[in-house]
């Protein structure tokens, strides 16, 4: 009895389920193959016109020995700001943005967001009008993110609406890495 | 034949008759664009899937079926989910998890289960095409009423004049619902009165 039984349905069922498995990792490898190159490319794309977005004067962008920091310089090799990858957890998952901020460390040049998974339309909208408020933003004392009305002074950023968690989040991240590069870098 | 494809437009549509797929069909139709992205990445996954399962469906033991339908669906869902990271960076962007989660919308399994494991490769390669284009239509339907109202734009070109003010509702959580409940009572209105007039004219022939 025992016997049939292995001889018949558990072998059966292990066999057909280890072929299509198989059949499914070979595809897989396929389709790996083919995008990865292409997804990495699209990531650094991405990276480096965040950067000409944020510093349009830019010549020569390099990374520094702290990850995710980028020393941008002009044509005559003068220091024009830094730019930084922050990363932070948004209302549905990790929100990532590269920010741009002059020597000093005073005023932000720009914001672009790389990756969000935050809800269309809604959390997703940081990329929108939202990141434009960080051109020329006062980053001397805390970013602060203000809710049902203008910004009047310097240092606030209106969220958007129906989605203050995204946005505060992009405010947090920012804020955490802002404090960390001023440590580095050794900027009061 | 052609009654397997038709079915899934109207008499079988997935998101007003059958309301399968309610997740994307909610979460993603902000923007028409949108709707029509994940209306195709699901309508690959889905004929795909059904073809495939078709083809294999005299081989699954029948206690396994599930697990193996759901491999073959994921090894799909992925591709596409690679495919549009490759090749559409900005739409997979906005789309974000949703397009892996096409692995747990019940419509695919559901087809697989209930159409593709009992028939031929033909007719299920037609009964998945049929449905992914109800589905995708009606995410298109979706998408284009919330953004015409919540964002005054269509596939993202403004059509509402400056004075429009966006109903932000449109683009929220409620909105969806709004929307959804709306149309459904909008399909069910127009099946009954065609059904009504189809009896009539059967009643007037046979008369």
């Amino acid at each position: 009895m025992i016997k049939n039984f292995f001889k018949s349905d558990v072998i059966k069922m292990i066999s057909a389920l280890a072929v299509v498995g198989v059949f499914s990792a070979i595809t897989l490898v396929f389709v790996y193959e083919y995008s990865m190159p292409k997804i990495e490319e699209n990531i650094r794309r991405a990276t480096d016109e965040g950067i000409k977005s944020i510093f349009p004067e830019a010549d020569t962008v390099e990374e520094m020995k702290h990850k995710g920091v980028f020393e941008v310089r002009g044509q005559d090799k003068n220091l024009m700001g830094y730019a930084f990858i922050a990363e932070g957890n948004g209302y549905q998952g990790p929100i990532q943005v590269i920010a741009g901020v002059d020597p000093g460390l005073r005023t932000m040049t720009g914001l672009q967001i790389l990756e969000s998974q935050e809800t269309p339309g809604l959390g997703a909208e940081i990329a929108g009008d939202f990141r434009k408020q960080f051109s020329g933003l006062s980053v001397v004392d805390e970013i602060e993110c203000i809710k049902n009305r203008e910004p009047d002074k310097p240092g606030e950023i209106e969220a958007i609406t129906g989605a203050t968690i995204s946005s505060q989040a992009v405010v947090n991240m920012l804020n955490n890495r802002l404090a960390e590069l001023r440590d580095k870098l050794g900027v009061k | 034949m052609l009654k397997d494809v038709v079915k899934g437009l109207w008499r079988e549509n997935p998101i007003f008759v059958q309301v399968l797929g309610m997740c994307p069909a909610l979460a993603v139709t902000t923007r028409s664009i949108f709707g029509l992205s994940m209306g195709m990445a699901t309508t690959f996954v889905l004929v795909s899937s059904s073809v495939v399962v078709s083809l294999i469906r005299k081989a699954v033991p029948p206690q396994v079926r599930i697990p193996m339908y759901t491999v073959v669906i994921a090894t799909f869902v992925t591709a596409a989910d690679y495919f549009l990271k490759a090749n559409f960076f900005e739409i997979s962007k906005a789309l974000g998890p949703y397009v892996p989660l096409i692995v747990v919308n019940c419509l695919i399994l559901g087809r697989a289960e209930a159409f593709a494991s009992k028939n031929g490769v033909l007719r299920s390669f037609l009964d998945a095409a049929g449905m992914g284009i109800g589905f995708t239509a009606g995410l298109v339907i979706l998408g284009s009423a919330r953004e015409l109202l919540g964002a005054g734009s269509l596939f993202g070109v403004r059509v509402m004049g400056e004075g429009f003010t966006n109903w932000i509702i449109m683009v929220l959580p409620a909105g969806a619902f709004i929307t959804l409940g709306l149309l459904v009572g909008v399909f069910n209105l127009a099946d009954q009165k065609i059904k009504k007039d189809t009896a009539c004219h059967v009643t007037e022939k046979s008369g």
